[in-house]
């Protein structure tokens, strides 16, 4: 493998307080602070003049689709839209088919991800047996077959005295438990947000208080048990005030917000388009502007996309009979840039923070730092570059976008994993 | 200004002018009505297809009776969101009796946005006749017809509407009909079903029924249906009678020339007294015949007829 050269690239990288122009040096897959003089001669030189170098992304919310699913994604299509979209980790959720509640399923899976991904892909089990809510799932086997934490994402644990017990539990093995939190019984038939536009569309809502009620629960189960639960999207206003009291507390809790949720809101459902349907549901701009008040302050500790394929012609239906769901990988950094940097004042090293050394350090990844001797996983980017994104071009085997055919801005430029360039010039490989 | 829709799907955007045209071109069909010979050309050799998706008998009824007096052909498809059972999905569905020739789609949906997803990927015009919660709009064009027909100008009157509101696509339409004519418009009924989501709508959300009746020109009930999607918002249906029923001492409280409608079906005891809806001041039977003309205005224009053309058509 060839050592690397960066050159004049705005460095960010927020694990060693670095913001500064230079060059960043890799020989052997790893970040070094220098080469020597033969090394950088032979060394792959890349301009970068211009352009942002930061680690390489982590998202710690994805839904690769295998096994079971391999019509909507696969662990080489989504690690490919991954690299596209400047990650080089991901954690993908259980909630395949069959679900990842046994070892055999997860060494199935992983063996995929060596075989087929082009960056690191991390996977999940369940909580529970076949994400059923009724019984712990072996969680001591999925974390010797090599879980980062258990979750029934898509779904929520129930009942408190189960997810009681799988606090205790997971916390043996130090395992986070990642939860979807949506109090089923409020939800029922619910496709969108409860407010004024559901009242005016028809459509059935979904009461913020259903993630509120659970994201409560969590605090307090995490207070009783002192497990680590992380919160997964969090949509509502309450709920983010909910976990800033909790944290102020030093409660054992965290949280995500979607670029979804700090970009739009249910008034995007007005035309029925299924491609704003996912779960939890775009809310009103009270919430979108709470959730970015809480990424600012730190109350929500990282960004995460639920990249969530499904085909055309499944999300071609009626909005109720539609699945929940939306891309993310190729447009997340975009997205972020623009909402948070350009229109809410984030510095540029927030937003990369919020991509890249608080997710890995969420669920303790060795990923997130151009530190000397670290992985080289890296990022480059032009902050300003606007560009169309054709989600029917893109490298996920699905093109379920909202912001399909829009004008982003913000752009990947090569993407690096272990010191190799996978994405370059809009190819893999 | 000429009439230009080829869909109608809400009366949410529709403007005044239009719903006028419609009523319009109504009031000329209820004159043909009226004739021994109740047919008219207009739409001879046009084929329509009742895409019936929910239970529905009146509705379905009126569209059939009113495409047969303009002298289309009309088939009916019925089923229960029903190839969906056979896995079969409504673009493929609309698509393959667009491919048989149909010229014009009435559906009827459980899923509300359904008309409009239709709209958008078929070339013939589909008409709305219910989906789901979201509007039933010729139904608030035929209750708006009907109310015009008895108080004139609906501009400062006071409209009642008492029941389900919160499930019902006909309160919906209702709703944005009234309020572009200029009528205020009161919801009233338990809290449960008359939330205060609607009031950006432009309505007043009461559940004080005393109220809300008090001077009211137009009370419009709505079918509780408490087995089905209203179960578990109120206790009972006796409480509801109990606390939201109209009877004749709160029909007292109405303004004494005020008209009672109802959509249909009723509960005969339940969200009205029986005596009260065969009254003189009801005038549920007369928004069934209006149904009729509405629906003939509805299918002639979206099939591109102008109102002023109406009479010299037959």
């Amino acid at each position: 493998m060839p050592s690397l050269h960066i050159q004049n690239a705005r460095v960010i990288d927020p694990a060693s307080k670095r913001d500064s122009v230079g060059d960043l040096f890799i020989k052997d897959g790893k970040i070094v602070a220098s080469l020597s003089a033969t090394e950088k001669k032979k060394a792959k030189k890349i301009d970068a003049q211009g352009l942002v170098a930061c680690p390489g992304l982590v998202d710690i919310h994805v839904h690769f689709r295998e096994p079971g699913q391999m019509h909507k994604e696969t662990i080489e299509t989504g690690s490919r839209a991954a690299a596209a979209g400047g990650f080089t980790s991901v954690v993908c959720m259980p909630n395949t088919a069959p679900v990842a509640d046994t070892a055999g399923t997860i060494q199935q899976i992983k063996d995929s991800i060596a075989r087929t991904a082009c960056i690191k892909v991390y996977q999940t089990g369940c909580i529970t047996v076949g994400m059923k809510g009724q019984a712990l799932a072996p969680i001591g086997s999925l974390k010797r077959a090599g879980v980062i934490a258990i979750t029934d994402d898509g779904d929520c644990v129930q009942s408190n005295d189960l997810m009681r017990r799988a606090c205790e539990y997971a916390k043996m093995f130090d395992l986070p438990l990642m939860d979807h939190c949506q109090d089923h019984s409020m939800t029922v038939g619910a496709v969108m947000n409860e407010g004024a536009v559901s009242t005016r569309l028809g459509l059935k809502g979904w009461p913020n208080a259903a993630e509120d009620i659970i994201v409560s629960r969590n605090v307090i189960l995490a207070t009783y048990t002192g497990a680590h639960i992380h919160m997964q999207h969090i949509s509502s206003k309450n709920s983010v005030e909910i976990l800033r009291r909790a944290k102020a507390r030093g409660i054992s809790v965290t949280a995500e917000a979607t670029p979804h949720h700090i970009a739009l809101t249910d008034e995007a459902c007005g035309t029925y388009d299924t491609h704003f349907k996912m779960n939890p549901p775009l809310r009103t701009e009270e919430d979108r502007l709470a959730i970015i008040e809480g990424l600012r302050d730190g109350t929500l500790d990282i960004l995460a996309t639920d990249h969530a394929p499904h085909t055309d012609y499944e999300k071609d239906k009626e909005f109720d009979y539609a699945p929940n769901g939306i891309l993310g990988l190729e447009t997340a950094l975009a997205v972020s840039l623009e909402i948070l940097v350009r229109k809410n004042k984030f510095k540029l090293a927030t937003v990369v923070d919020l991509f890249t050394r608080k997710p890995a350090q969420l669920l303790k990844l060795e990923a997130g730092t151009l530190a000397v001797g670290a992985p080289a996983d890296i990022c480059l980017f032009d902050p300003d570059e606007k560009w169309t994104y054709d989600a029917k071009a893109g490298f996920s085997k699905s093109s379920n976008s909202p912001w399909h055919g829009q004008e982003l801005r913000g752009r990947v430029k090569t993407t690096i994993v272990n010191g190799k360039v996978v994405f370059a010039n809009g190819k893999i490989g | 200004m000429p009439w230009t829709r080829h869909h109608l799907i809400t009366l949410e955007e529709l403007s005044l002018h239009e719903i006028e045209q419609i009523h319009a071109t109504a009031a000329a069909f209820k004159k043909i009505l009226g004739r021994s010979v109740k047919k008219v050309p207009a739409l001879r050799g046009k084929t329509i297809v009742n895409l019936f998706l929910e239970p529905s008998t009146r509705t379905r009824m009126a569209f059939d009776m009113a495409a047969k007096r303009l002298s289309a052909d009309v088939i009916a498809f019925d089923g229960s969101s029903s190839s969906t059972t056979k896995g079969e999905t409504l673009r493929d569905t609309a698509e393959n009796i667009a491919a048989l020739g149909a010229d014009m789609i009435v559906i009827r949906h459980a899923a509300a946005g359904s008309p409009l997803y239709l709209s958008k990927i078929l070339g013939i015009p589909v008409i709305n006749a219910g989906d789901g919660s979201h509007e039933h709009p010729t139904q608030g064009l035929l209750d708006t017809f009907t109310m015009r027909e008895h108080l004139g100008s609906l501009k400062g009157r006071k409209v009642v509407i008492l029941g389900d509101i919160l499930f019902s696509r006909v309160a919906r339409s209702n709703i944005h009909a009234l309020v572009k004519f200029g009528a205020n418009v009161t919801i009233v009924g338990p809290s449960t079903l008359v939330p205060r989501t609607f009031e950006p709508l432009g309505v007043t959300v009461s559940h004080d029924l005393r109220s809300a009746l008090s001077d009211a020109d137009v009370v419009m009930l709505l079918r509780i249906q408490h087995e089905r999607q209203t179960a578990g918002m109120f206790p009972s249906l006796g409480e509801y009678t109990g606390l939201f029923g109209l009877n004749k001492t709160r029909a007292g409280w109405l303004n004494p020339k005020a008209i009672i409608m109802h959509p249909g079906p009723i509960n005969r005891g339940v969200e009205i007294d029986s005596e009260l809806a065969d009254g003189d001041r009801s005038v549920i039977l007369e928004q069934v015949t209006n149904g009729i003309a509405v629906r003939m205005a509805v299918l002639y224009l979206c099939s591109g007829g102008q109102p002023e053309n109406v009479v010299s058509s037959d």
